[in-house]
């Protein structure tokens, strides 16, 4: 009984293994084939169902005629997200400490109006404001910039930081400030010297989500580009169209994907230290 | 304290202000300019009253597409929560390969979605996708993913729940891990088996998190629209059109910015009436249960 138990967990473990990979190895190795080997039917093993090709990613890097430029966009959608994510988390987690600490009162609106406000962003539905982020940019002479993409970011990824800092603060015990008050720090050295070093866990988790969405988005990037800043989603999509070249497409899907594998590994390493759950509450 | 209301702000303000400047102009701005007729052939800011709402209420395309955002938002999460929890549960007190399969059950959603949208359209393409050569493999016969309405509905549920049951594992793992012992000590000393342990122990401690993380869900999979727009372009016909889908063809496709942006505001209010109503009637399911 106990044998047959762990015998079905083995399997379920294996069966969602199995699901979860299935898309990755079909891009691997549909990444090495030819136009003959994509439209003889589907093929998997190389060498024995297809004859394995380097083409696909060759032309990825730059060489030979039919190459297809996925470093550009690469290198633009690592811009604007790593400096959205890094003012959004500036500007999120010192939001995060005021409504943690502080008392805000402005008529009826007090601090969980206000961290509602933020957290709530994440409701509104992207296609709400694609039209006025469109017409705003375009008065500002923004659309198509690297610049205009990190202000609507910043919109989009605030809100997570926010999220996750209040909650990180809130768990951090409030005598860690009043020894530093009465040591005679005022409250922005208190954060500067003895909060924010102490926060390292919560900023990485929030860090890691901004990162996570930012690199992600695809609506915004999508509709307030066109060929000048294109971002690396942007670009896969557009390989996309009438004519797919599925080998190039997956070459460069691996590619975008590839540093957010990395990321995996550090969410997992911070899932045991007990700094995630306090998210869902 | 001295100064203490200077510094309240210095915190607070710099985010709130630039979020309030991002957000609230364009938000205002929609609302103004549901109330014109602006279209290709006569773009600007005229005054118009309420046509364009009288028309959405008549507009058969609009209200299907919610019906049908609720149907595959509401699948996708249930699955998702179901399989995420009993992912969590397999994995919980795992000792071997135990950093592997976490990772492994990360990965999804840390990857982007219309990237791997656009590897699930190859997977499931009719004649040259794998899904089809394996059934037959299988000795069943194709199914037409893409082209027939109820499988492409299937396909878009099945790459969401590929994509977020993670999440759904990573908040309720993260969960499980911060249990306390005791209760689980206490139900082993009384002899209850694995199942009566579950339902009487770990479920309701899991309950708040679970409210949390159904919730977080559901507002994510109510703006559903990208994947769609790369796996079906919600067709065949309009049998996957989103509601989020359905705005944007109406808006940046045939450029009926007007009427667009009354289907935003009329959406943006269901969906914050209905998320609320979701998120009261869960809690208080919490509070009755006294976790």
């Amino acid at each position: 009984m106990r044998n047959l138990l762990r015998l079905i967990k083995f399997a379920a473990i294996l069966i969602w293994s199995a699901f979860v990979v299935a898309p990755f190895l079909w891009a691997l190795t549909t990444s090495f084939k030819t136009a003959n080997g994509v439209t003889s039917g589907a093929t998997y093993i190389p060498f024995v169902d297809y004859q394995p090709s380097l083409g696909a990613w060759k032309g990825l890097f730059g060489s030979g005629g039919g190459s297809i430029d996925i470093m550009g966009p690469f290198v633009n959608s690592a811009v604007v997200t790593l400096s959205a994510s890094l003012i959004s988390l500036i500007l999120g987690t010192l939001a995060a400490y005021g409504l943690s600490r502080f008392t805000y009162k402005a008529g009826p609106v007090g601090n969980a109006d206000l961290t509602f406000f933020f957290i709530s962003q994440r409701i509104m539905p992207p296609v709400v404001l694609a039209i006025p982020f469109f017409l705003m940019l375009g008065l500002f002479g923004l659309l198509d910039t690297i610049f205009g993409l990190v202000i609507v970011y910043i919109a989009l990824l605030m809100p997570i930081a926010v999220w996750v800092m209040v909650d990180f603060f809130n768990q951090v015990p409030r005598e860690l400030d009043e020894t530093a008050m009465i040591d005679g720090c005022n409250p922005v050295e208190t954060f500067w010297r003895v909060i924010l070093p102490n926060s390292k866990p919560g900023l990485v988790v929030a860090g890691i989500f901004c990162v996570v969405f930012g690199w992600n988005d695809f609506f915004f990037a999508f509709t307030l580009t066109f060929t000048k800043t294109q971002l690396l989603p942007v670009a896969i999509v557009s390989l996309n169209s009438s004519v797919t070249p599925w080998w190039s497409l997956s070459a460069s899907a691996l590619i975008s994907v590839a540093p957010l594998i990395l990321v995996a590994f550090l969410v997992e390493r911070y899932l045991d230290k007990g700094n995630i759950a306090g998210g869902g509450k | 304290m001295y100064g203490l209301t200077r510094y309240k702000l210095l915190f607070l303000l710099p985010g709130l202000l630039i979020l309030l400047g991002i957000i609230l102009f364009p938000l205002g701005f929609t609302i103004r300019v549901s109330f014109s007729g602006w279209d290709a052939a006569r773009p600007g800011l005229d005054w118009i009253g309420g046509t364009n709402y009288s028309r959405l209420f008549a507009d058969g395309r609009f209200w299907e597409s919610l019906s049908r955002l609720g149907a595959i938002a509401f699948t996708s999460v249930i699955l998702e929560y179901l399989l995420g929890f009993a992912l969590a549960l397999l994995v919980w007190r795992q000792v071997r390969f135990r950093r592997l399969t976490r990772v492994l059950f990360l990965i999804p959603m840390m990857t982007t979605p219309v990237v791997m949208a656009v590897i699930w359209r190859t997977i499931f393409h009719e004649s040259l996708g794998p899904a089809n050569d394996l059934l037959s493999l299988l000795g069943m016969g194709s199914i037409p993913w893409l082209t027939n309405s109820f499988w492409a509905t299937v396909v878009v549920i099945l790459v969401d729940v590929w994509q977020w049951t993670p999440f759904m594992f990573l908040l309720l793992l993260a969960g499980l891990l911060s249990l306390p012992r005791e209760p689980f000590l206490a139900a082993a000393i009384d002899g209850a088996g694995p199942i009566r342990t579950f339902f009487n122990v770990t479920f309701p401690a899991m309950a708040p998190i679970s409210v949390g993380a159904l919730i977080i869900r559901l507002i994510e999979a109510s703006k559903i629209m990208e994947t769609v727009y790369v796996i079906t372009s919600g067709g065949p016909g309009t049998s996957t059109e989103t509601s989020s889908y359905y705005i944007f063809i109406r808006g940046l496709r045939d450029f009926q910015i007007g009427y667009a942006a009354a289907l935003s505001v009329t959406y943006l209010v269901i969906m914050i009436v209905l998320l609320t109503i979701i998120a009261k009637s869960l809690s208080r399911y919490l509070v009755k249960n006294g976790a």
